[in-house]
């Protein structure tokens, strides 16, 4: 009896420990590092320093090359995702923020917010083979996963553009609500999520005929208008889900992705900017600008069960597994 | 060079046919696209006289501002096939800016950004010829032409002296430096800031415990160590409050008051719509692209003047329109969200015409403090805690 609780706990101990096996890399914008963290454990296990002004981060499809836009060195860094030893930069143009990649990880698409650009890069080359104009300041930018389209937010002028991956030209533009500021599209590539950091909104845009079909209003009890400034934004495999952070409102909202309704608002850290799944999608991170950490929401329980010290101003977020 | 005449002459005339052809093809180019075209108007000025050179004298404030603007207006044009033309009109000053405008922009521009003093701003607007048109006020202050003295068709832009000394008085309530001592300067100008400071003290239940003038001379025996030093005895007060719009003196009172107490005002900690302090919301970008255009920090006028056109512009996006009817009504919409580095959307107050915005308090190399501050609570929007709210507005402007 007693043995077989023991197996069981060592059992449940193991299927925890492998449920968790994987690491969460943050990007600290002040402390120019990169945090490397075990959400299992619960902290910070070391600090990799990079360059200046780290911003966007991304893994590559196959998990072993991790790409980091030092902003302010006016480049990208390849890193190996094991040793964290660099292998390379990527010519992104000038103050790269935030980037995509393709599907098969082999093109980034660079947002140059001071220049009004696009840049495209052959990751294998490491090459930027074109530079698209789009409107003033881009910033969200992401890749459909049927590698169908590019999408540049452009804050100032208000606009997503479509843009066509085979010819790398803009092929539509649709406006939304003022400063938009993360793209992201569902899993099956039907529908693109906008939020709109100064309109406190988040815009459903049909991807077959980009005409927006939803939008929706974010509001908190307790919280002036303001402050709630939706930001980073992800949907879950099955489409059930999706999370948008309402950065100075220190919330994340749980919307639902079927009827749109807005579930709840589950309170993290100060200013929360980005977001990510964990790879079995059972939980979310966050990187908490102000209050300096990370948060861990329990997607199951649909409740925050974590708070992690990172270092100053985490930004980015990417989970390998 | 006889001979060669014809020669010269039948290029010219390759030149005009090429033209007339170019031309053809421009108006067909130009048939599927909307423009909208805006008149910038300013007078050139003498440089004032300085306390310091540490700060030069800058002779095209708002300009650039204008600039950056109607480019990023065209950018977003190219997506909506529609184009932003600006043309500057810059008067001399001995010019007439009432000839420049009747002769070159009446009847011409719907839309007209203009950095001039109030006396001439209210003089065009009150031209005939200036009714059939939306004038954005890019340099006043003045809270009259937000009152008695306002115009139907004009949109101030920067924030008045009632929205500045609002916004300290807020951070002083804060701060709970609640005894002012205010000192003014001799100018028009200053009084009409002591008075906005006056009035904010009333609003917010501070107390001017003393007031004072600085007539400001040339007298050499005066100088500023032992002046300000007997010129501030007066009852014991938490800050000092200068009145000095043109920096005649404002500079001299901090570290040269008898008691220790920090200034505020239009010297020290200052209210203002822009700062080269400014970095959260974005701002940071603008700064950059502004510096990069202009080769300067980017001044409280420039920051209006591109505001100006950009909300031209916006709404010109958004109405997918260039009529000056459609656009106006758009701009005075509770529609209307002006992105403007500062957070929160800018909007028109439909009363008097203020762009609605959040204050910057700035001291010279740090950002202090934006209103309005949290707390200061308003059942409509919290920006309108700052300046004249609807109930205690004097303007009497037909919002058709």
């Amino acid at each position: 009896m007693s043995k077989s609780i023991v197996l069981q706990a060592l059992v449940m101990v193991i299927l925890t420990v492998n449920a968790y096996a994987e690491s969460v890399f943050v990007t600290l914008e002040k402390d120019n590092t990169l945090g490397i963290i075990d959400p299992l454990e619960g902290k910070l296990i070391k600090s990799v320093p990079l360059g200046v002004r780290p911003r966007g981060i991304a893994l590559s499809p196959d998990n072993k090359i991790l790409f980091i836009a030092t902003s302010d060195e006016n480049t990208i860094k390849m890193l190996d995702a094991e040793t964290f030893k660099e292998l390379g930069k990527l010519p992104s143009g000038d103050d790269p923020e935030t980037f995509a990649l393709s599907p098969k990880g082999d093109r980034m698409y660079v947002s140059n917010e001071d220049d009004s650009m696009v840049t495209v890069i052959d990751i294998a080359k490491k090459k930027a083979i074109k530079q698209i104009k789009v409107g003033v300041e881009p910033e969200g930018i992401t890749v459909s996963p049927d590698n169908k389209w590019v999408i540049s937010a452009s804050e100032t002028t208000n606009m997503v553009h479509w843009i066509d991956t085979q010819t790398n030209a803009i092929v539509d533009n649709t406006l939304v609500d003022p400063r938009p500021r993360a793209v992201m599209f569902t899993n099956d590539s039907q529908q693109l999520w906008v939020t709109s950091e100064m309109a406190g909104t988040l815009t459903i845009i049909d991807a077959k005929t980009r005409q927006i079909t939803k939008n929706i209003s974010f509001a908190v009890q307790g919280v002036t208008p303001e402050k709630i400034q939706p930001v980073g934004v992800v949907i879950d495999k099955d489409r059930k889900w999706g999370y948008v952070a309402l950065g100075p409102a220190n919330r994340v909202a749980v919307v639902n992705a079927q009827t749109f309704e807005i579930e709840k608002y589950l309170l993290v850290g100060q200013r929360v900017w980005n977001l990510a799944f964990s790879p079995d999608q059972k939980r979310l991170y966050t990187t908490n600008g102000i209050s300096n950490d990370m948060s861990i929401i329990d997607l199951d329980s649909q409740t925050v069960t974590k708070s992690i010290g990172v270092g100053t101003y985490p930004w980015g977020v990417a989970v390998k597994p | 060079m006889i001979r060669s005449m014809p020669a010269y002459f039948s290029a010219f005339v390759k030149i005009i046919l090429i033209y007339a052809l170019f031309n053809v093809n421009l108006a067909v180019a130009k048939s599927n696209k909307q423009v909208i075209n805006i008149a910038y108007l300013a007078q050139q000025q003498n440089p004032p006289p300085v306390l310091s050179n540490l700060d030069p004298f800058i002779n095209n404030k708002a300009e650039p501002g204008a600039e950056l603007a109607i480019k990023d207006n065209a950018t977003t044009g190219q997506f909506t096939k529609q184009s932003f033309i600006l043309k500057k009109f810059i008067v001399p000053v001995d010019g007439s800016v009432i000839e420049a405008y009747t002769k070159s922009i009446a009847g011409k521009f719907d839309f007209v950004v203009l950095n001039l003093s109030a006396t001439q701003l209210l003089e065009i607007a009150d031209l005939p010829a200036a009714k059939q048109a939306v004038l954005f006020d890019v340099a006043t202050s003045d809270d009259s032409l937000r009152n008695a003295q306002c115009r139907n068709q004009v949109l101030h832009i920067l924030p008045s002296r009632a929205m500045r000394a609002d916004a300290l008085a807020q951070y002083m309530m804060k701060k709970n430096w609640k005894r002012w001592f205010l000192v003014v300067g001799t100018t028009q100008e200053d009084r009409l800031y002591a008075e906005a400071i006056k009035r904010a003290a009333k609003r917010f239940g501070l107390e001017i415990v003393a007031e004072k003038t600085w007539a400001h001379t040339a007298d050499d025996r005066r100088t500023a160590q032992s002046d300000v030093a007997v010129f501030t005895q007066v009852d014991d007060y938490d800050v000092l409050v200068v009145a000095d719009e043109q920096a005649q003196f404002g500079e001299y009172l901090d570290y040269r008051t008898w008691n220790p107490r920090p200034v505020i005002g239009t010297q020290g900690l200052i209210a203002t719509a822009w700062h080269k302090t400014h970095e959260q919301w974005g701002a940071v970008q603008i700064q950059n692209r502004f510096k990069e255009a202009a080769g300067r920090w980017m001044e409280e006028q420039d920051y209006a003047a591109y505001l100006a056109v950009r909300a031209i512009g916006e709404a010109a996006t958004r109405t997918k329109s260039n009529a000056l009817k459609e656009i106006k009504n758009y701009l005075l919409s509770e529609q209307f969200a002006l992105q403007g580095y500062k957070g929160v959307p800018l909007s028109f107050r439909a009363w008097d015409g203020q762009l609605r915005q959040p204050v910057l308090l700035a001291a010279p190399r740090s950002l202090v403090s934006v209103a309005p501050l949290e707390g200061f609570l308003h059942p409509k929007n919290e920006l309108d805690t700052l300046g004249y709210d609807e109930p205690e507005t004097l303007c009497k402007r037909s919002q058709e």
